[in-house]
């Protein structure tokens, strides 16, 4: 068995090769035969992978332990759901995985996009078939999933597997995985589009659309991937936060920051004609980084709580980053001509400068965070010492880019194309700028003294309002055009400009996760030794265990503590944080007790055993707004997916070109007047 | 002004504001990252903020009530013997649930007068089981477990 799922991955591989080279020979020579049978190879290469993961995922079902992989990720008594986790549990299989994954948007993207963009669709076959060949050939080659445990000459089975890590063992954890993967392999979709228009200098704006599509997608996948991630922390880690700067963390979050300045200056592009150069620049880095980030993860580069799969196959990574940067490199040098802007920068107040600000934060941030990731091997290289920074580097930098971003949210959108006029700032901003000044002067008197907090509330409430100003306006238009009561107007306003609007709901979402980073500003921990009867104050809380209850099951010990909530002297609840420890992996963990509130979360961890063995120690924290992220991110799903939605009136793609000096609000005018 | 001066004079000030801010944060949170061998070669070692990493020697920890004791150590190939590094745990966490004898340690603190490591942050992932297991030609897997107990 094992034996034909790594056939199928070296089958994969070959036909994986052939598609890269029948796709070039074929545009090359002219030969519509070949191009269409890299297609069909693209099919076939997607099949045998399918096939490999299958029969990987069969071996798990099984327990079959005579495979390495198996043993080491899986046991017997592992629950279902966790079984198919085990996919991508490990080294080997999340190679596989991913190569799956690659094998299958190539397949989608391809078969979509062959009508569309006939006379660049080889070169998008040829650019992801290249890829998905890299990481099947690393699988073929250097991490085989399929090895068995052989002793001496004999294939040998282990009584049972080595389970998966528990902290591991829960729903979000089996999901976060493959989102981040959809995410990190589903930006060489829009790498691919954007070189093969490169390659063939693709006129007009069509290849912009799909690539923006696709760039959408993904980011979509890749938020959904860190926020599940943020979340896992959050409850399952015990550590009170949702973000430490890891740096795995960090890799998968340059991506996400690259591709959304992409999807930002992308419309530069459309609008204008201009930042073409930069647009490729941008696409080309996500996808770069996404490498990165696979590499970092299993290459061992820099030291990680994530380093779920040090080996050596990092170098093969460094390899291909060289050759493909190089290729872009190349092209685009050869060819700048293509990429001449079509216009140039009127004013520093206008949509177009709100926009090169937006990437130049956003670039900033990207950089300071890669920056900070690569400082222990940076500072090796220089001065021979290894020299890592934490978490006050990560946010003395990023807090204040944040904030700025926040601000570029809020009146970007408004500005309009080429220059604002005063009238119009004073028309678009007078209101949301007194209210949201009102509202930071009631804090400050409220006693909020922390200033980035200060800050980031009153520039939370300035873009909410926009925001919201923003759909009133278009609703009272179309109301008034069309007869509608308020809540279908805005629903018809949202559906005529998806992308627009969607894009608004995103803002907002950002904005309500902006509320839940600065709640991290009041945040309270504390903890103690607590022996029977004892409390611990915390804030306006005080908690009183009043108890311990241990099990032992066959799978784990537990010991659960009863704690006893009160706020302001009235009790709340009983919550019960607990620790176990799992007999076949010999780990205990804990497992934290949390009061979610709109308001303020309470968070209570078993977090260990006084010095002496008696007593527990009792950990609290208070986290102010924290579940507002949680919620920002929902309404950041539900805003992409809006923006995805085709326009109900599908406008003219002329360029705004004659029309750029037309302020936003007469462009939502005009959009409802088509 | 010429509107080309105002684009870089604004990005020039975003960027330099920027680099202050991310100096002013390498400065505070630089930590060096030594083996102990490293460590006890560093000239001034006392004077930096270090992350130095070794197994737990089993049997070593040592729990009290202000504090947590231990030894660890690191050996290669290279070493006649295994270098040693006495730590006190002084942090206010309760220690992670993968610190116990043979996980490999990382702790974040100072080397003190005395040649002990004072630690306020301990990082611990555990050896796997089945690395242990005979017979296996793989390269030693580590299962991660991400715990960290801060300060």
């Amino acid at each position: 068995m094992e034996n034909l799922g790594y056939l199928a991955v070296l089958l994969g591989f070959l036909v994986s090769v052939y598609a890269v080279v029948a796709a070039l020979a074929g545009r090359l020579r002219n030969n519509a035969f070949l191009e269409v049978s890299a297609q069909r190879a693209v099919l076939s290469a997607w099949l045998l992978v399918t096939a490999a993961s299958g029969i990987l995922l069969y071996a798990i079902l099984t327990d079959d332990f005579r495979l390495s992989y198996v043993a080491s990720r899986s046991n017997a008594d592992l629950d279902l759901i966790y079984k198919f986790a085990a996919w991508w549990g490990g080294q080997e299989g999340s190679l596989l995985f991913w190569s799956w994954i690659a094998a299958t948007y190539t397949f989608v993207a391809v078969h979509t996009g062959r009508k569309r963009h006939r006379n660049m669709i080889s070169y998008v076959t040829a650019i992801m078939a290249g890829t998905q060949a890299f990481f099947l050939g690393l699988v073929a080659f250097a991490a085989n999933p399929f090895a068995v445990i052989m002793s001496g000459p004999q294939i040998t089975a282990m009584p049972d597997g080595n389970g998966l890590n528990p902290l591991l063992q829960h729903p979000m954890m089996a999901i976060h995985p493959p989102m981040l993967y959809l995410g990190y392999v589903g930006f060489t979709v829009p790498f691919a589009f954007a070189m093969a228009s490169l390659i063939t200098r693709q006129p007009g704006e069509r290849w912009i659309h799909t690539t923006r599509i696709w760039t959408m997608v993904t980011w979509l996948f890749q938020g959904i991937g860190i926020l599940l991630g943020a979340r896992w922390a959050y409850v399952v880690l015990g550590w009170g936060g949702y973000w430490g700067w890891d740096p795995v963390e960090n890799a998968s979050l340059l991506p996400w920051i690259t591709g959304t300045a992409f999807l930002h200056s992308v419309m530069m592009q459309e609008k204008k004609g201009m930042m073409k150069i930069w647009n490729i620049v941008l696409i080309s880095a996500t996808f770069f980084l996404c490498i990165f980030g696979t590499m970092m993860t299993r290459g061992g580069l820099v030291s990680s709580v994530h380093a779920f799969a040090e080996s050596e196959i990092g170098i093969y990574f460094v390899w291909y980053l060289l050759l493909a940067i190089g290729i872009t490199t190349y092209l685009i040098l050869s060819r700048l001509d293509y990429l001449q802007s079509e216009a140039e920068l009127d004013s520093v107040v206008s949509r177009e400068s709100s926009f090169l600000f937006n990437n130049v934060i956003l670039l900033a941030s990207c950089f300071a965070v890669l920056w900070g990731t690569l400082f222990p091997v940076i500072s090796e290289y220089v001065s021979g010492d290894k020299i890592t920074v934490g978490a006050p580097f990560f946010n003395k930098v990023n807090v204040p880019i944040g904030l700025f971003l926040l601000f570029l949210t809020g009146v970007g959108p408004l500005f309009a194309w080429r220059r604002t006029s005063t009238e119009s700032l004073r028309r678009n901003f007078q209101w949301p700028a007194l209210a949201s000044a009102a509202l930071g002067a009631a804090l400050f008197a409220a006693g909020i003294r922390h200033f980035y907090a200060l800050v980031c509330f009153t520039l939370c409430a300035f873009v909410a309002i926009t925001i919201a100003v923003e759909f009133y306006r278009g609703a009272r238009v179309i109301q008034a055009g069309r007869g509608l009561a308020f809540v279908p107007a805005v629903l018809d306003l949202t559906h005529r400009n998806t992308r627009r609007y969607g894009g608004y709901l995103v803002h907002m979402a950002i904005v309500l996760m902006f509320i839940g980073f600065a709640g991290a500003a009041f945040n309270l921990v504390q903890q103690q030794e607590l022996a029977v009867g004892d409390s611990l104050a915390v804030g306006n809380y005080e908690f009183t265990l009043t108890g311990v209850t241990e099990a032992d099951n066959a799978n784990y010990y537990s010991a659960v503590a009863r704690v006893d909530v009160a706020k302001n002297g009235d009790f709340l609840q009983t919550m019960l944080p607990e620790r176990r420890f799992y007999h076949a992996s010999e780990q205990p963990t804990s497992r934290v007790d949390v009061r979610y509130r709109l308001r303020e979360d309470v968070y209570v961890v078993y977090a260990g055993q006084s010095n002496d063995g008696k007593n527990p120690i009792v950990q609290v924290y208070i986290n102010p707004l924290v579940n507002w992220i949680w919620i920002g991110a929902f309404l950041l799903v539900f805003g992409t997916l809006v923006a995805l939605v085709p326009n109900k009136v599908r406008r003219s793609p002329v360029r705004a070109r004659a029309a750029g000096a037309a302020a936003p609000k007469e462009e939502s005018v005009a959009a409802t007047n088509v | 002004m010429n509107k080309q001066v105002k684009f870089v004079v604004i990005i020039a000030a975003i960027v330099v504001t920027l680099a202050w801010m991310g100096v002013s944060g390498v400065e505070q949170s630089a930590t060096y990252y030594v083996t102990i061998e490293e460590l006890f070669a560093m000239d001034d070692a006392a004077a930096k903020r270090i992350r130095v990493g070794g197994d737990v020697a089993v049997g070593s920890i040592v729990r009290s009530a202000g504090d947590v004791r231990f030894t660890i150590t690191q050996q290669d190939e290279t070493m006649p013997q295994p270098k040693a590094l006495d730590v006190v745990y002084t942090g206010d966490d309760p220690l992670p649930d993968t610190f116990r004898d043979r996980a490999q340690a990382l702790c974040d603190g100072r080397l003190r007068a005395d040649g002990k490591f004072e630690a306020k942050k301990i990082q611990a992932k555990c050896a796997s089981k089945y690395e242990a297991q005979p017979g296996q030609e793989a390269a030693p897997v580590y299962e991660s477990a991400p715990a960290t107990a801060s300060d």
